[in-house]
């Protein structure tokens, strides 16, 4: 009776059906586990919900205002501004320095791409647990150590309120340039040869190519790294949490970004409703940034 | 002497190297560590004075390293057989076919990417503990069986898929999966693959949800395995150097097979995206 | 192929999936955090009670002491955690008023037989005439020392110091830096992560004349002089004398075990791992007095039944708790975790007051302390942060004690308020 019924449909009608039959499971995934989930983060935030009693209590906008008077809260978002604001700039500083020169290389490209790459596979675990060993005091580190063959003092690294937030960025930035250096390489490739040729006959520096012609045409990618960069950089958690005593983000919370904070206060605290007005915050941060995307790259279409 | 130098970049070469020398000295450390005794731990030689597999056969005694390994597998290739069946078929619906609300659907989906994994997990976690997925490989897995991204990838490449083809599939009489799964998929492999293993990596390395949904030894996936056990050998940093180098030679050997897919997958993605 | 995947993916997951149906026994599950010495003697004692009740199956799971607190509060309310639960005393109160606990049944466990059996701060896990969990064992502080150390900085080392101003002067002689200044042999440990926050909060500040808490435990006493005297005189010895740094050799567990650290303030529980590390030969005296005043902190970690937990399986829990907090039970703790019997007849035998192990320790609990904790760790947070905002951010004592009597009591306000 079906097949009657679907024979008798025009090949239009019949196309759509199908279409409506491969979405019906995606479309209750991604309404069940994404869209359902960002409306319940919403309205959990304006809860009192602790995980440990069975009732959430609906207490308006209470959460936010207690975040606004949160010095730990300020904290964590500067410290996650200042993670980007450090390490993103120098991260893309450094891939671009090394893309630009393996790509002049005639041989071995493949062997300086896949030294530069390997870091990124690795878990991001692994490498922050054995950065950590790194930066132990003597006589267990190896930096301290390498210091003091050199009669330089040793250093407290991850267990100073300065100089532990960048101990952690260097792993961080080690990680993501094997990423960075493979997408520049990829741009580099597109940037077509007749030009720099052209440059050469007009007798342009190096520097005059570099910043006449390979920058201002880098630029989609450079916006894409920018804002993938900065999204990775705004949601750091896990080498923090495995760098630092307890996953604490300490010493002082001078390492702590708004991630941990929210991890913490929502499972370690339990301070459901309280958490997630950080989330929704960190939601509106990445919706700016995405929007700023789209329209900077539109605008450059 | 100097114009060789310089039309050979030997400049660059050199500086290159010492550079990429430096990026694998925390590895080359680590996994030398690895195969060290607990007293050669202190001594700064990059090949082990007393070379010893004591600290792998001791890993395997005292954790369960090789059952978070299998969970980490498990995990990882289930959502990517998932990621690349649903995404590439939703990918290819809203690419070839034309419905009503085929644009909303398309953009709700891209829409998802926008919502970071941070803002789920409490929800998340809340729908597990009332549906009992807490403790469970379904628990770990069910937030990643499809993404907006692999999507919206999937879209891009089907286009280059002709349109002719998919009507020769039709007057043969195959029926729109078949032709789906017959004619189309076989024309973006490249874009298969490079999903699939992206899929796969990022689950394999992924901590935040399992960490939160698993409080099972028996179920950890490999890198929350890796950080408890750090956190309680965290002393003896062999076993630590040990366990890290556990979790990463095996990518590290997938890296060196698909070394070609990987980079062109990520060079494609950065371009695509 | 594509079938024989499939197949063995389904394989896979249904391996994963029926992992635990198996028998006909009633199984029961115990939860503790990893402590090496407490997993095995859990095991052997296990082992003990599984061969008086062929019956009963008990599944012991451990998990990382750090994550533990988090693991429990995840897993108790979706009914996938454990029958019986080993829980740090000051954490009892957020779980039974949370109602994850179930109370001890008076028939098999009654108010007024603990009360004359157990030591009193028992109580702490007794909330409206109801106990809801019961200790094995107790643990109080003693001073650790190295004897070899000892020797070697021409000190006696059957002559631990017994003041506080001796403690100073030990530590500075035994505290070793080598030429470019770099920490090589604390004098004494310095982590008030570890057990030293208690030394601070229930040592100290009694000894300088102070009070930590109010009576009724709801209110923060310490932000006085006898407060900032007493955390003074720990700073001092991190800052003037620098005997040492919390982070030396990675924890002062370690450094003492590595024989880095001349001395170090513990509990009891850590002679099981001491006596494993071989030619360390260390002695263990009472807490250096001050003012004449002794003091010392005692803990306990003890065991509940989850709310859940009905039918056979509460039967068989509660055959498993009364084992637990036998005698023989006891025994076994003191002699393989060397943490003390829970009962005073037990724990105060002569034999045990004059080990010389075990007998400071045993000694320690007759003039013992033990803290209403309301949330045990962000209330070790604070002294934590007290110790880095003078060492770090280079604030005075009475600013950072003033700080850390400011947010813990915040977290005890928020405890109350919201009962």
């Amino acid at each position: 009776m079906f097949k009657k019924l679907f024979s008798k449909l025009t090949i239009k009608q019949k196309q759509a059906l199908w279409g409506y039959l491969f979405l019906i499971v995606p479309m209750i995934f991604y309404l069940g586990v994404r869209f359902y989930p960002t409306l319940n983060s919403f309205y959990i935030s304006l809860t009192d919900w602790d995980i440990v009693s069975k009732n959430k209590n609906f207490i308006g906008i209470s959460n936010y205002i207690e975040l606004f008077h949160d010095e730990v809260f300020w904290k964590t978002l500067g410290n996650t501004f200042e993670y980007i604001i450090y390490g993103l700039p120098l991260n893309l500083f450094l891939s671009f320095v090394i893309a630009y020169n393996i790509n002049k290389l005639r041989y071995g490209l493949t062997i300086y791409r896949t030294l530069y790459f390997i870091p990124y596979l690795t878990s991001l675990v692994a490498v922050s647990w054995v950065w950590r060993w790194l930066y132990q005091p003597i006589p267990l580190g190896i930096f301290n150590n390498f210091l003091a063959q050199f009669g330089i003092a040793q250093q407290p690294f991850l267990e100073s309120t300065s100089q532990a937030l960048p101990s952690i960025l260097a792993p961080t930035i080690w990680v993501q340039i094997g990423f960075q250096v493979i997408i520049f390489l990829a741009g580099l490739k597109g940037v077509p040869k007749y030009l720099y040729e052209a440059a050469d006959i007009d007798g342009a520096s190096n520097m005059q190519k570099l910043f006449r012609i390979t920058i201002p045409l880098l630029r989609p990618t450079i916006v894409f790294l920018v804002v993938t960069g900065s999204i990775r950089y705004l949601r750091i958690f896990t080498q923090v949490y495995n760098m630092t005593y307890q996953g604490e983000g300490g010493p002082l919370n001078s390492t702590k970004p708004l991630v941990l904070y929210i991890y913490n206060s929502a499972f370690r605290r339990f301070e459901m409703g309280y958490a997630s007005a950080m989330t929704v915050i960190l939601f509106v941060i990445i919706l700016v940034i995405t929007l700023f995307q789209l329209k900077v790259l539109n605008k450059h279409d | 002497m100097i114009k060789f130098i310089k039309e050979n970049h030997i400049i660059a070469y050199i500086i290159l190297g010492i550079g990429g020398l430096a990026m694998i000295f925390p590895f080359v450390w680590m996994v030398s560590t690895s195969f060290k005794e607990p007293w050669d731990v202190f001594n700064l030689a990059i090949i082990p004075p007393n070379p010893t597999l004591n600290n792998y056969v001791r890993l395997l005694t005292v954790s369960n390293f090789s059952r978070w390994f299998f969970n980490s597998f498990l995990v990882g290739l289930s959502v990517t057989v998932s990621v690349i069946f649903f995404d590439s078929l939703v990918g290819y619906t809203l690419c070839k076919f034309s419905f009503k609300g085929k644009n909303v659907i398309f953009i709700l989906i891209l829409s998802t990417m926008m919502i970071p994994t941070e803002m789920l997990v409490i929800p998340w976690y809340n729908m597990s503990r009332e549906l009992g997925w807490i403790n469970n490989y379904w628990g770990i897995m069910f937030p990643g069986l499809m993404t907006g991204f692999g999507t919206f990838l999937m879209r891009q490449f089907f286009y280059s898929v002709p349109d002719d083809l998919i009507d020769a599939g039709r007057i043969d009489g195959l029926n729109e999966f078949q032709i789906w799964y017959k004619v189309a998929m076989p024309l973006v492999k490249p874009a298969v693959s490079a999903l699939a293993i992206f899929t796969f990596l990022g689950n394999w390395n992924a901590f935040l949800w399992p960490l939160i949904v698993i409080s099972d030894n028996n179920l950890y996936t490999l890198p929350v395995g890796l950080a408890f056990f750090s956190g309680e050998f965290q002393t003896e940093w062999e076993m630590v150097m040990t366990g890290a180098s556990v979790a990463t030679i095996p990518v590290l050997i997938i890296f060196l097979i698909f070394q070609k897919q990987i980079v062109e997958g990520i060079a494609l993605t950065g371009l695509k995206g | 192929m594509k079938k024989l995947i499939m197949i063995l993916l389904v394989m896979l997951l249904a391996f994963g999936f029926t992992f635990s149906a198996a028998a006909e026994k009633v199984e029961i599950t115990y939860w503790q955090y990893y402590y090496e010495t407490k997993e095995e003697t859990i095991n052997e004692l296990i082992d003990m009670f599984e061969k008086e009740n062929p019956d009963i199956e008990v599944k012991h799971e451990t998990f990382p002491y750090e994550n533990y607190n988090t693991k429990v509060a995840a897993s108790v309310p979706s009914g996938s955690g454990p029958n019986i639960i080993n829980l740090y005393y000051g954490w009892l109160p957020l779980y039974i008023n949370a109602g994850y606990l179930k109370p001890l049944p008076h028939d098999e466990f009654a108010p007024a037989d603990i009360e004359e059996e157990f030591f009193s701060l028992v109580s702490a896990a007794k909330i409206d005439n109801h106990y809801y969990a019961l200790p094995t064992a107790v643990r109080s502080l003693a001073l650790i020392y190295n004897k070899r150390l000892f020797k070697e900085a021409g000190l006696d080392p059957e002559q631990p110091p017994k003041t506080l101003e001796e403690l100073v002067d030990y530590a500075v002689k035994l505290t070793k830096r080598d030429k470019a200044g770099n920490l090589i042999q604390e004098g004494m440990t310095m982590a008030l992560r570890g057990q030293l926050h208690h030394w601070v909060r229930e040592v100290l500040i009694r000894q300088y004349g102070g009070q930590p808490y109010s009576e009724d435990n709801r209110e923060v006493m310490y932000d006085s002089e006898a407060g900032y005297d007493a955390f003074g005189y720990f700073m001092d010895l991190a800052r003037e004398h620098k005997i040492g740094e919390p982070n030396f050799m990675t924890d002062d567990v370690t450094a003492f075990k590595s024989q880095r650290a001349a001395m170090t303030i513990d509990g009891s529980f850590r002679i099981g791992t001491l006596d494993k590390v071989g030619n360390l030969d260390y002695g263990i005296a009472e807490l250096p007095t001050h003012n004449g005043i002794k003091s010392n902190f005692a803990s306990f970690w003890a065991n509940g039944i989850t709310s859940f937990t009905e039918g056979k399986e509460l039967e068989a829990s509660i055959k498993f708790l009364k084992f637990l907090t036998s005698d023989q039970a006891m025994q076994l703790w003191l002699t393989n975790v060397g943490e003390l019997p829970a009962k005073p007849s037990a724990a105060f035998t002569d034999e045990n007051r004059n080990d010389p192990k075990y007998g400071p320790f045993i000694r320690g609990l007759e003039y013992a302390h033990a803290t209403y904790f309301v949330d045990e760790m962000s209330q070790r947070q604070v002294w934590t942060d007290a110790y880095d905002r003078v060492m770090l951010e280079g604030k005075s004592v009475k600013e950072a004690v003033d700080k850390a009597a400011q947010e813990e009591q915040k977290v005890l306000d928020e405890y109350y308020e919201g009962k």
